[in-house]
């Protein structure tokens, strides 16, 4: 085995894991490479199909190439999408682009808010259906107790606090200081009631094992990553205000993978390119915490 | 196909202020791991506020750039060599450090374990030693460090060597190596240094470099511990997929597997697999999935092994090694979860044989519960079989956890299964020895019949030999087409199966209760069999 084998058997036991122990599970699903190899290693544990609801939170600032992939990826794997947003924050334009809240409030009520009240079946969830190709308000609104999620430790510092199965308490906050110890392949499947697991399949992988399994397995993934002629490409994706490219001439993913190698970021952060983390020290821990994934 | 370099998790621990952070500073600055001009900036900064400088600040310094995200991170350190990646797992914060610990030594192929050369051995010294141990990480090396503090002294080195050696040859650790260093000076930390000429091993980078990726136990028996037996029927899709992560051995189409406790079988007719090419084998690592020729019923929780090699062991009674971590103490009488390879089951404390105390580490004989940190050699009774190995014949599948009140409250791994050892196999035959006297006694058996029905007793010094025994001559009318009644009597009506009585009820009043009942059950001409451990000369007279 090497080490991309053993990293998906890892992912895929994980998955399986979460799967025989949380009735209610979903797999959030930003459409970026990280949570679009989660959804291939999804396919990989369950022989092709994918036997759990992919939720995105829809923040209305996706840069529209994502929406139209995940939309695409959905038919074609026949995938049970849903989204959700937070409605009130956008009518009311309580928004960083409309210029009413600073970046991180933005994220708080486009993102963790959103996520929150989506994931609890508080507020409203829209199903994609896949005669129409439309979205129907979804019936169920039980609330998710599985949630698994393509954070990776290396990407910032406080993920790499992170468990395999990782509890979230009924405000949806983690207590980074007091967490369950992981014996072996044990995890934490057992949860008191309103509270909720997070999962994480994906802790063990670098930036660069991701882009060599995309390649490995030839998994379809938004052009925004390479070069289109322009000397740029995204590195991370999110919102259109607030993430930036990077300069960078790989046009495709085997050039991304030397790229990685050659060192080139390795004093850059991945996510420099997502303006809200700046704002303060922690401030992605602090939404972490908050319930941000 | 590019070339990946290899990684190597290592776990770091040992007793507070013996020198941890040092040296991990100290292995940063000297393989020249560190940011440009770190170094410089935190001696600067010591300087400045006239404190002596410390290795240790430029971790903290480190964690404070956190968002550069390169030399460490909250909880991990990274350095390289020539030959490979190393990441060092810290266990940061002084009381959750053992879960800490636990958590990344089991992602951990390795671990240093550092001692003050001045202070000695000290209770998590030890504490540790036996953590690593029975979280099964081989490759150990124990740093003396603080060497400068004792003049580099042989002697000093040679006393805490050879008594902390017997510590680990006690828990079966046989360390690596045993190095004299000096974190704080960087003595025989990368390269050998000229302040210890007595001592002729090699550096802490070299030792490390020495030691072995993990190779999975492909040449061991079978095992695949059943995560889920899938039929996704989205698509058309009409196969019946067991799933599960390959504990040892290695599997082709074609064997014939066995499952456990259940002791059915089927021969694998497909191997099943997502985007690859197509596959007719696997082996120990991977995550896997399979068909069998025949529809037989498993479920999570049941043990594969191949039918021919070592069996696993079954057994609802079994006696452990422990490590407890809970909040509450682990007591008698309470239920627990067992968590056990892909099984669960309910467990009770039944007995405390040895307790290694956790502030001085002395044993006790006598104790009646387990505490937070304590280290425990205890006998659980389980509410039913589940398959498993001993620690000594393959570690794997023999660890276990516990959770208590949702968490994950301690592990540890299986020393001895007391009672029916492999009923599947051995088992099965000493029972069905029994079960043919019982059967083969005509004179109690046609004493038993009634009008129509037929009653078979079944008994046993263990309560749930009788219950599998039950069941099994239950599924043996059902294929003879017959609805047979199965009833068990327990002792303790919180592991009965059949639970038609109050639980406070006594066996006393079970037995009253069924044998007045059970005239009207055999009118019914069904086969009633009763499963019951120890049943008494008057209890028997009682169903007559
Ligand atoms: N003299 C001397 N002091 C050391 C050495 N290593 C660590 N120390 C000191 O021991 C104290 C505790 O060290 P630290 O690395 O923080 O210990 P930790 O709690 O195990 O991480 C600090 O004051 C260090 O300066 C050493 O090799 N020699
Ligand atoms: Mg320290």
């Amino acid at each position: 085995m090497n080490q991309l084998d053993q990293l998906e058997a890892r992912s895929v036991y994980i998955f399986r894991e979460a799967y025989a122990n949380f009735k209610n599970l979903c797999m959030l699903w930003s459409i970026g490479k990280d949570s679009t190899v989660l959804l291939w290693l999804a396919r990989k544990a369950f022989f092709g199909h994918v036997p759990f609801p992919l939720v995105h939170i829809d923040t209305h600032y996706k840069i529209p190439a994502m929406i139209e992939y995940r939309n695409k990826l959905a038919l074609e794997f026949n995938l049970n999408l849903i989204y959700g947003e937070n409605t009130e924050a956008l009518a009311n334009k309580l928004t960083f682009p409309d210029g009413n809240v600073d970046r991180l409030t933005c994220c708080k009520n486009l993102k963790a808010d959103a996520l929150k009240n989506t994931l609890s079946g508080e507020w409203p969830r829209f199903k994609l259906n896949h005669s129409t190709g439309e979205f129907d308000l979804d019936t169920n609104r039980e609330a998710y107790t599985g949630v698994i999620v393509g954070a990776r430790a290396d990407e910032e510092g406080s993920r790499s606090k992170e468990r395999y199965f990782s509890p979230r308490n009924k405000e949806s906050s983690w207590d980074v200081g007091d967490q369950p110890p992981e014996f072996w392949n044990q995890y934490k499947t057992d949860f008191a009631p309103g509270t909720h697991v997070r999962i994480h399949p994906l802790l063990d992988w670098t930036e660069l094992n991701i882009w060599e399994y995309i390649e490995r397995e030839k998994i379809p993934t938004v052009d925004l990553y390479y070069n289109q002629g322009e000397g740029k490409r995204f590195r991370s994706l999110g919102c259109w205000p607030c993430t930036h490219s990077v300069d960078s001439d790989s046009k495709n993913v085997a050039e991304i993978i030397e790229e990685l190698k050659t060192g080139k970021f390795a004093n850059i952060a991945e996510r420099s390119g997502r303006a809200q983390d700046k704002e303060d020290g922690g401030g992605l821990e602090t939404l972490r915490r908050e319930g941000y994934m | 196909m590019h070339l990946l370099r290899t990684k190597m998790n290592i776990v770091i621990c040992g007793h507070v202020d013996h020198g941890k952070s040092t040296v991990v500073g100290r292995l940063l600055a000297d393989t020249n791991s560190l940011p440009t001009g770190k170094l410089d900036q935190v001696r600067a900064n010591c300087e400045r506020n006239s404190k002596p400088f410390e290795y240790a600040f430029l971790l903290d310094a480190l964690k404070d750039e956190q968002s550069q995200g390169i030399t460490i991170d909250a909880a991990r350190v990274f350095f390289k060599t020539q030959s490979r990646d190393y990441i060092i797992i810290d266990a940061p914060g002084h009381i959750e450090f053992l879960k800490n610990m636990v958590t990344g030594a089991s992602r951990a192929e390795a671990a240093l374990l550092v001692i003050d050369a001045k202070e000695g051995v000290r209770e998590n010294s030890k504490r540790h030693g036996y953590l690593l141990s029975m979280l099964g990480i081989s490759q150990v090396v124990v740093l003396i460090n603080k060497m400068d503090l004792v003049d580099y002294s042989e002697s000093v080195y040679n006393s805490i060597s050879s008594e902390y050696r017997a510590f680990l040859s006690q828990v079966g650790i046989n360390p690596a190596s045993i190095i004299p260093i000096s974190g704080r000076e960087g003595d025989n930390l990368v390269s050998v240094s000229q302040n210890m000429p007595w001592y002729s091993g090699t550096s802490v980078l070299t030792q490390l470099d020495s030691f072995k990726k993990e190779k999975q136990p492909v040449d061991s028996p079978f095992r695949l511990p059943v995560q889920d037996v899938y039929k996704f029927t989205a698509n058309g899709d009409d196969r019946r997929i067991v799933a599960g992560t390959i504990e040892s051995g290695r599997i082709q189409i074609g064997d014939e597997i066995t499952f456990y406790p259940s002791g059915k079988t089927a021969k694998i007719a497909t191997v099943e697999s997502f985007n690859t090419a197509l596959k007719s084998k696997s082996e120990a690592g991977d995550a896997t999935g399979f068909t069998l020729d025949q529809q037989i019923y498993i479920t999570r929780g049941e043990l594969a092994a191949k039918t021919g090699e070592p069996k696993p062991v079954c057994s609802s009674l079994i006696r452990v090694n422990l490590f407890w971590l809970g909040r509450n103490p682990l007591v008698k009488g309470k239920d627990y979860l067992l968590k056990i390879g892909t099984s669960r089951v309910k467990i009770k404390l039944e007995t405390v044989h040895k307790l290694l105390d956790a502030v001085n580490l002395e044993t006790l004989e006598s104790a009646t519960q387990i505490n937070r940190h304590d280290v425990a050699d205890c006998t659980f009774r389980l509410a039913k079989q589940v398959a498993f190995d001993l620690t000594s014949d393959f570690a794997g599948t023999s660890r276990f956890v516990i959770v208590d009140d949702y968490e994950i409250s301690g592990g540890g791994i299986v020393k001895e299964a007391i009672d029916d050892k492999n009923p599947a196999e051995t088992g099965w035959r000493k029972n069905v020895l029994k079960w043919e006297i019982i059967s083969e006694n005509r004179d109690l058996k046609t004493n038993f019949d009634s009008e129509k029905g037929n009653l078979i007793l079944i008994s046993g010094t263990d309560h749930q030999d009788a219950i599998n025994l039950a069941a099994e001559k239950e599924r043996e009318l059902l294929l003879l087409g017959e609805k047979p009644i199965l009833i068990s009597i327990s002792d303790d009506l919180s592991f009965a199966d059949t639970s038609i009585y109050q639980t406070d009820t006594t066996r006393e009043q079970q037995v009253q209760f069924l044998s007045g009942f059970l005239p009207v059950l055999l009118n019914t001409g069904s086969t009633v069999i009763i499963s019951a451990s120890r049943l008494t000369d008057e209890e028997v007279k009682l169903f007559r």
